[in-house]
């Protein structure tokens, strides 16, 4: 029930986009159409179901205060935490580097259409934020961590599709020439978010 | 270019906000009241113009492979004395901005800025664009700031204004929604449209 919980929150409640703006720069610029959106989407949940867990694990047994009592229990009062925004980062962009040779190497055709996005997956606020996120709610085990880390996916791909499919259908209409492209994307995303606060203090 | 340019084209025409559309996340979720807003404004102008001059200085030993690892590593450890600096002297703050600090090293702009300008130049104008897109970046986070503390909860900087002018008295109501995220969104939108409509040579076709 816990883990049911964590998945629908992490959607609806505390998605990624609506609730706290968070890869917001490939947002705007890859949404000019579903399929690339679509896309990058799931390719930036598949990278957050990696990182979370790995980097769970990292916080568990070498940042926490005491996390480095399996080596020796002298070690009980280092704290390594100040350590671990390198350590997320180095982990992710390890990541998405092994995924993008992994792609490039057994399906050179999602390669081609991912593109340059892949990279750029690395500097996705989204994905760093998850760790953090995860870091920072301190779930109970690993298990939640994944799936926050799916539902946090699930979420911005949610996000990013919706206003692409909006997007497409806003060339056919008059909007002041001043406000076309980014201006009325922040606005919709705006009233996008007012429509996702409806869901707020929701429970399973 | 000149460099006075460097530090004067990020305020309006080549914004980091408005017009690269660099960095936007940090910019509305920061920017509820104006303290944590300036706060944020400082810790990533200081981090974008040191990583700047840094990644310029390195940048013709720097193999191009291996490239966004080294400026990430550059990025992190300039985040991380100033996430270290900020809960020292101000920790309150700091809980405030929660993530947001960590998440200064996947701001778009400071990226943006090493990719498109310190890779390239020479140290001494990468410090200014360093500079100047950081101000730019600050301008809109401080008046973002400024308007939604002002008409959400009444105050600037924790001084309740509303309150000292009697406004409450004669049936003044707060706007609930501007401290809400999305009217952060609407804001910058709303930014971005006066803007353009003063710079005709920006807008999208």
């Amino acid at each position: 029930m816990e883990y049911i919980n964590i998945f629908i929150k992490s959607i609806f409640v505390d998605n990624m986009i609506f609730a706290f703006f968070l890869g917001m720069c490939s947002y705007l610029a890859v949404s000019k159409t579903v399929k690339t959106s679509a896309g990058l989407g799931v390719a930036v949940t598949f990278v957050l179901l990696i990182t979370v867990p790995i980097n769970y694990l990292v916080n568990k047994y070498f940042l926490e205060p005491g996390a480095l009592t399996w080596i020796s229990p002298s070690l009980a009062d280092v704290d390594l935490s100040f350590l671990s925004l390198i350590m997320f980062i180095a982990v992710i962009a390890a990541i998405v580097q092994m995924v993008e040779m992994i792609v490039e190497k057994f399906s050179p055709s999602l390669y081609n259409s991912l593109g340059i996005f892949l990279p750029l997956i690395a500097v996705n606020c989204a994905v760093m934020s998850g760790s953090l996120f995860m870091q920072e709610r301190g779930y109970a085990n690993i298990g939640e961590a994944t799936v926050f880390a799916l539902g946090s996916g699930i979420g911005w791909l949610l996000a990013i599709v919706a206003i692409a499919a909006i997007r497409e259908k806003l060339r056919y209409s008059h909007i002041p020439p001043a406000l076309r492209g980014v201006g009325i994307t922040f606005i919709i995303t705006g009233l996008m978010g007012l429509a996702f606060m409806s869901f707020m203090g929701f429970k399973l | 270019m000149k460099n006075t340019d460097l530090i004067k084209l990020p305020f309006s025409k080549n914004n980091p906000i408005l017009v690269q559309v660099l960095g936007v996340c940090s910019c509305l979720a920061v920017t509820a009241q104006l303290k944590p807003a300036f706060v944020m404004a400082i810790s990533v102008t200081v981090v974008v113009a040191l990583a700047n001059l840094i990644i310029s200085l390195m940048r013709n030993t720097i193999p191009p492979r291996i490239r966004i690892i080294v400026q990430l590593v550059v990025v992190s450890t300039l985040v991380v004395l100033v996430d270290q600096v900020l809960k020292a002297y101000v920790y309150d703050v700091s809980k405030q901005l929660s993530v947001f600090v960590g998440l200064i090293i996947t701001n778009c702009i400071v990226m943006g800025r090493l990719e498109a300008f310190a890779m390239v130049q020479k140290p001494w104008p990468s410090l200014l664009d360093g500079i100047g897109n950081g101000l730019g970046y600050s301008v809109i986070l401080i008046v973002l700031g400024a308007v939604r503390e002002l008409f959400g909860s009444g105050s600037l900087w924790g001084f309740p204004v509303m309150e000292k002018l009697g406004l409450y008295r004669i049936g003044y109501e707060n706007n609930g929604l501007m401290i809400m995220p999305p009217m952060a969104l609407i804001l910058v939108g709303l930014i971005i449209w006066w803007h353009r409509s003063k710079n005709k040579e920006l807008c999208e076709q």
